[in-house]
């Protein structure tokens, strides 16, 4: 095979998550009242780099073969702490960010080393961290409120130009500045390999736990940056438990969607973001025509039983029949 | 059961033989659950009281049932995610169905029931032959439940009240200062008991749990086991639902939230391994008992919600370091 069919395979599941991300977001601009506008383009934007960011943070974690149920949590409570410290003069919104982007990646660290050192199964110990980071966002903000430094939120929730979607800009500027360099570092590669088989990797001679321990931590960072962003978008900080739960939940539909193998080993948080954005298509559709809100939920609810279940299901694939087994 | 897990050999043939058939962790369940009331002792002597405990009792009891669900599928290594929202079906319908003319009070409760029984149907089908996975397909489903429920009540709590029947299941008495839910409890308990040591169902369980394909290779027909556990968790949780609804006498939207956690920590902190094949129901039961006192001394301290998030985070954790670890692959 030619270097570029390898590339393709490769490549597949993150393809067909920007296929359906088209292919719905035609559907949804075709029968918007006011079609493809700056404006309409910006909220669309904002809302699925929120969760954009949340589904990054899954699929790493995914990639390892783990989940991370605690990822809608981490979002919340780094959204309550933003609305405490994203304040003031630039120099302390500087340090507030870098705080905030710091504590996100100490709650993906302490998930990583519960997993991997701790030997625990990546879903009770996120579901229990999980419980300790919501605590935690209650102690800081028992009732919404704060407040965040609005030119710095409106910058990154406005428009560059005019025209482009700065949250786009910023999404982009994490893949290629986050995402990328660490896909082709050791450790990305390692986390790789310890999701495809680990086992293998180990007699290669892999730094597994570095590698799971580094995308545990990148997590985090990304669940950091999806609660500053919520703070940007919303200026508020709110300690709402169905929010992170709904978030975590639809963290693993984006993923799945965006064609990562939930076994591990395959797909890319490129093709999470895809996901994302496809995910919060189906919600913004069912706006557009008009649905009655009472039966959203229960439209949503089974957009995602058919696109987990497509998306999911090994059937088709298995050619030895003991191959269902794993 | 203790023959499929490894420990040390000698250090059993030590132990009194009534004990050398028990779990360590299960032993360390109920030394933790001993600790726990002197702990309460100390803050209150009302926590040695007969009352107490029995309050407690029952109180564990919702919980108690829908771990037992939960502790079927968690042996064969799967997860049941949609316990909140089948909860809440199992309730909301036991309740609907009590308005409809003179047979619908009688029909209540199994009406619920079998309700929770299709969601696990939905859920063991796609799990056990579309092999979907667990985790995924029964957050899933959760939505939809939680969409149905929505659609039903018109986005509101619904007022309608519990019936008769349901609540004097949860809180009448048969034998005099016995609340009904305990005996319930105790009823489903010694099922389960009989279930998984003594039909070859529950033996399938297990083996399922440890190995899927050897199952499968020496005859059991793994997929309906699978899917029948499903079924069997649906309905237990749908019921436990009902015996909430029964004791706070009405059925409410997000009754079932408070369930999903402690209803997976009270399994892995009685010594069933996530991973499935290996536990015991007693453990389960220890789990139970051991979470709803964590939660009562908690409430009594008057600790705010946020803090008793983050000390049942901490204490589950720390548990499970403690036995709940995986075996080092290396």
């Amino acid at each position: 095979m030619t270097e570029w069919r390898y590339w393709l395979n490769e490549q597949r599941g993150t393809l067909i998550g920007l296929a359906i991300f088209l292919m719905m977001f035609a559907v949804y601009i075709a029968n918007h009242p006011a079609g493809l506008t700056a404006n309409v383009a910006q909220t669309a934007a904002n809302k699925g780099v929120l969760l954009a960011f949340v589904a990054m943070a899954q699929a790493l974690v995914v990639i390892t073969a783990g989940i991370d149920l605690s990822v809608g949590m981490i979002f919340i409570l780094t959204n309550c702490l933003a609305s405490w410290i994203v304040v003031g003069s630039p120099l302390a919104t500087t340090a507030g960010v870098v705080g905030v982007l710091a504590a996100g990646m100490l709650c993906g660290a302490i998930n990583g080393l519960l997993v991997i050192y701790g030997r625990l199964q990546p879903i009770v110990a996120t579901i229990a961290t999980g419980a300790v980071y919501f605590g935690i966002a209650l102690l800081l903000r028992p009732f919404p409120g704060g407040s965040v430094n609005e030119d710095l939120a409106d910058a990154v929730t406005g428009r560059l130009f005019g025209v482009v979607p700065a949250s786009l800009v910023l999404l982009a500027a994490v893949v290629l500045l986050v995402w990328i360099p660490f896909r082709r570092s050791v450790a990305g590669r390692a986390a790789y390999a310890a999701g495809s088989s680990e086992p293998a990797a180990f007699m290669s001679g892999m730094p597994l736990r570095r590698g799971k321990f580094a995308a545990y931590t990148v997590a985090g960072l990304f669940a950091g940056m999806g609660g500053l962003f919520l703070t940007f978008f919303t200026y508020t900080g709110e300690a709402a438990y169905a929010s992170g739960g709904g978030y975590t939940l639809w963290s693993i539909a984006a993923v799945v969607l965006g064609g990562v193998s939930l076994y591990g080993g395959r797909g890319s948080a490129v093709g999470a973001i895809f996901g994302a954005f496809a995910a919060r298509t189906t919600g913004d559709m069912l706006f557009v025509f008009d649905v009655d809100p009472l039966w959203q939920p229960l439209l949503q609810g089974v957009v995602l039983l058919i696109a987990v279940s497509i998306g999911a299901a090994g059937l088709l694939r298995v050619r030895n029949r003991l191959e269902w087994f794993r | 059961m203790s023959e499929t897990s490894e420990g040390p050999v000698a250090m059993r043939t030590r132990l009194p033989q009534a004990f050398r058939r028990v779990d360590r962790a299960v032993l360390t369940a109920f030394g933790c659950i001993l600790l726990l009331l002197f702990i309460g002792s100390l803050y209150s002597s009302n926590f040695l009281s007969l009352d107490y405990l029995l309050q407690q009792l029952k109180v564990a009891s919702f919980l108690g049932v829908v771990a037992a669900g939960m502790m079927l599928v968690i042996l064969l290594g799967h997860i049941d995610l949609s316990v909140p929202w089948v909860m809440t079906t199992g309730a909301m319908m036991a309740c609907a169905a009590a308005g409809f003319g003179t047979l619908g009070p009688a029909l209540a409760i199994p009406f619920g029931v079998v309700c929770g029984a299709l969601f696990g149907l939905v859920n063991g089908l796609a799990v056990a032959y579309l092999r979907i996975p667990s985790m995924i397909i029964t957050l899933a489903t959760n939505v939809v439940a939680q969409g149905l429920m929505v659609l039903y009540t018109g986005g509101f709590s619904p007022s309608d009240s519990a019936p008769a029947a349901v609540r004097w299941l949860a809180t009448g008495h048969v034998v005099p200062g016995v609340p009904n839910a305990i005996l319930v409890w105790a009823l489903i308990s010694v099922a389960m008991v009989v279930l998984l040591s003594r039909t070859s169902y529950g033996r399938s369980i297990y083996g399922i749990g440890n190995s899927e394909r050897a199952a499968y290779l020496s005859g059991v027909d793994t997929r309906r086991v699978v899917m029948i556990a499903f079924i069997l968790s649906g309905a237990l949780s749908a019921f436990g639902g009902v015996l909430l609804a029964g004791y706070a006498s009405k059925a409410a939207q997000a009754m079932g939230d408070a369930y999903l956690l402690p209803s997976i920590a009270a399994v892995v902190l009685g010594g069933t391994s996530i991973l499935g094949g290996r536990g015991s129901y007693l453990g389960t039961v220890a789990g139970v008992i051991l979470i709803t006192l964590l939660q009562s001394i908690l409430s009594v301290m008057q600790m705010p919600e946020a803090g008793r998030q983050i000390v049942y985070g901490v204490v589950i954790i720390a548990m499970l370091l403690l036995y709940g670890r995986t075996p080092a692959s290396r």
